[in-house]
């Protein structure tokens, strides 16, 4: 299933946010989207995932998603989002539950996903009980459990440490590479979007246009963590987006 | 010397702890010990003369009261129809106040229409209007239930919709973007989200219910604390007053204690 963005604009009020975004996000590929802070990558990610409205323009869907998908299209929040008062278990359960999904067969998915996850040994703690990268690897969890054909993560390890964030990565690609799905991922950081980005897209700042668009090749696996090819990639990058950032910031210092 | 130790210190000083605190801790003791410290002060006032027996009665004295009310068996006579009308007006506000009060979090069109009505409503005395009750419900049991329901509704639907306002709204976009039906988003976030603004609210609404109950027996009730409270209090019989008077604080503890056990049981998971 792929989606396609079709000439995206964007008001919040007298805020122009995005300006006639045209994209497609092919299915099977991770897209990333950097940009400088306030240039509408949340909101973009929001009106792919149905849960706000362009002022102007199209999220369309082209053909349909596999049959034994649940919620097509399932984000991962950068804040974890996850019901407090529920278990690691039945936050993840809390997703099945709607689509009729009980008992037994609830179990298998809930246990699949929690080892995939490495979560087994925690699906009765309570979020206070876990720290951060663990309650990002419960929304991951959780996310993996309804089967998403596009996975739209939001930011998804800026609450985290590095080398957490390194780990999850590693995770991230891990669960790819055994089965590819397509993926949206707003990041701030370059270096994760050269790790997993298989395309890049770099909007400017506010209002949010399509500035370039970096295709990466090598496949995910062989991506290393100081790759000198992809660390080039990854400064081409910054100097794109170091004018925009510099200008953004100085906006909002006028504002 | 002293000064050169001062500024060169040879022994390491550990660090000074100033964290913890602001965090509610259970210290039950407590609460025992400062009621025994004042109930021993009182008896010895009283005793020595400090304190006027017309000013206040004896505690030891109240126990007594109390020990024959309790074998008498009017303590429970007294008792039961106060529980009974409490618990029936109490549940009864509570229960409509709780369910307006997700109507009105959750629907614009009933927030706009009834928040202006339920401000309007809450300043007013619900005692002054105990005649109306009457003249409404008839002077039996029927007048107590609502001047007691009515005025645990009120503080109950603040308390309510305050709380369903306060539910994250990230959550409830999250419960959204799986497809959680309209339903299981209201029952399984906003309203486990609602339950510790709920809980609090409960608190004041129940302690205002007992007031009420005493306002209620004041007015035609053969048996009750309230009733037994106001006869004491017409014969300035101060040790059958304080007597009905801690009967009412222990009903206060009560009710305040099933809470706290009711919030221990259900918000476990709150930092
Ligand atoms: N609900 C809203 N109402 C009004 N303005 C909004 C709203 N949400 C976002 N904005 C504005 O829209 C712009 C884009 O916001 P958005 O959150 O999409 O940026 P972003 O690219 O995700 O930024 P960051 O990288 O800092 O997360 C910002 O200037 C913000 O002030
Ligand atoms: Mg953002």
């Amino acid at each position: 299933m792929d989606i396609r963005l079709d000439g995206i604009s964007h008001f919040y009020g007298a805020t122009e946010v995005l300006r006639d975004v045209t994209q497609d996000i092919p299915s099977g590929k991770i897209v990333c989207l950097v940009g400088p802070s306030g240039c509408g990558k949340s909101t973009l990610l929001r009106f792919i995932g149905g849960l706000e409205r362009p002022s102007k323009g199209r999220v369309l869907q082209l053909g349909i998603p596999p049959s034994d998908c649940l919620n097509p299209l399932t984000f991962v929040f950068q804040d974890f989002s996850l019901l407090p008062w529920r278990s690691v278990r039945g936050n993840v359960s809390l997703v099945l539950e709607d689509h009729g999904i009980r008992g037994k067969k609830a179990q298998t998915i809930i246990n699949d996903v929690l080892r995939r996850t490495k979560l087994s040994d925690f699906s009765r703690a309570l979020p206070k009980q876990l720290s951060g990268g663990m309650k990002q690897r419960v929304a991951i969890a959780r996310a993996l459990a309804v089967n998403p054909a596009v996975m739209l993560l939001d930011e998804p390890f800026s609450a985290l440490d590095s080398q957490t964030c390194e780990l999850l990565m590693d995770d991230l690609i891990t669960l790819w590479t055994r089965q590819p799905f397509t993926a949206v991922y707003v990041t701030h950081n370059l270096t994760e979007a050269v790790r997993l980005g298989h395309r890049i897209i770099v909007l400017s700042r506010r209002p949010g246009m399509i500035h370039e668009i970096k295709e990466i090749d090598r496949p995910l696996s062989e991506r290393s963590y100081a790759d000198p090819e992809l660390e080039t990639i990854r400064k081409e990058l910054w100097e794109l987006m170091r004018e925009e950032a510099r200008a953004a910031d100085e906006e909002l210092q006028h504002v | 010397m002293s000064d050169t130790t001062l500024r060169t210190p040879t022994q390491p000083i550990e660090i000074r702890f100033r964290g913890g605190g602001f965090v509610p801790q259970s210290r039950r003791w407590v609460g025992m010990v400062v009621f025994i410290f004042i109930v021993l002060f009182i008896q010895w006032g009283t005793q020595s003369g400090l304190i006027s027996p017309l000013t206040l009665p004896q505690p030891a004295d109240i126990m007594t009261t109390f020990v024959e009310l309790w074998q008498s068996n009017l303590l429970f006579a007294h008792l039961a129809p106060s529980l009974s009308r409490l618990v029936v007006g109490a549940l009864f506000g509570a229960s409509v106040g709780i369910a307006v009060g997700i109507m009105i979090g959750l629907f614009s069109y009933v927030r706009e229409g009834l928040v202006p009505l339920v401000a309007a409503i809450f300043p007013i005395p619900k005692i002054a209007l105990l005649p109306l009750f009457v003249i409404w419900f008839g002077i039996g049991e029927g007048s107590k239930y609502a001047l007691i329901a009515f005025g645990t509704f009120t503080p109950t639907v603040v308390a309510t919709y305050g709380a369903v306002d306060n539910v994250d709204r990230s959550l409830i976009r999250m419960g959204q973007s799986f497809g959680l039906s309209w339903f299981s988003i209201v029952r399984k976030i906003v309203l486990p989200g609602a339950m510790p603004g709920i809980l609090s609210g409960l608190r004041i609404s129940l302690a205002i219910a007992i007031i009420l109950l005493v306002a209620a027996e004041m007015l035609g009730a053969e048996y009750g604390i309230g009733a037994y409270i106001l006869e004491a209090g017409s014969l300035y019989d101060l040790e059958r007053l304080f007597a009905g008077v801690v009967i009412l604080s222990l009903l206060g503890l009560l009710t305040s204690g099933i809470i706290g056990f009711t919030e221990r049981r259900l918000l476990g998971w709150r930092v």
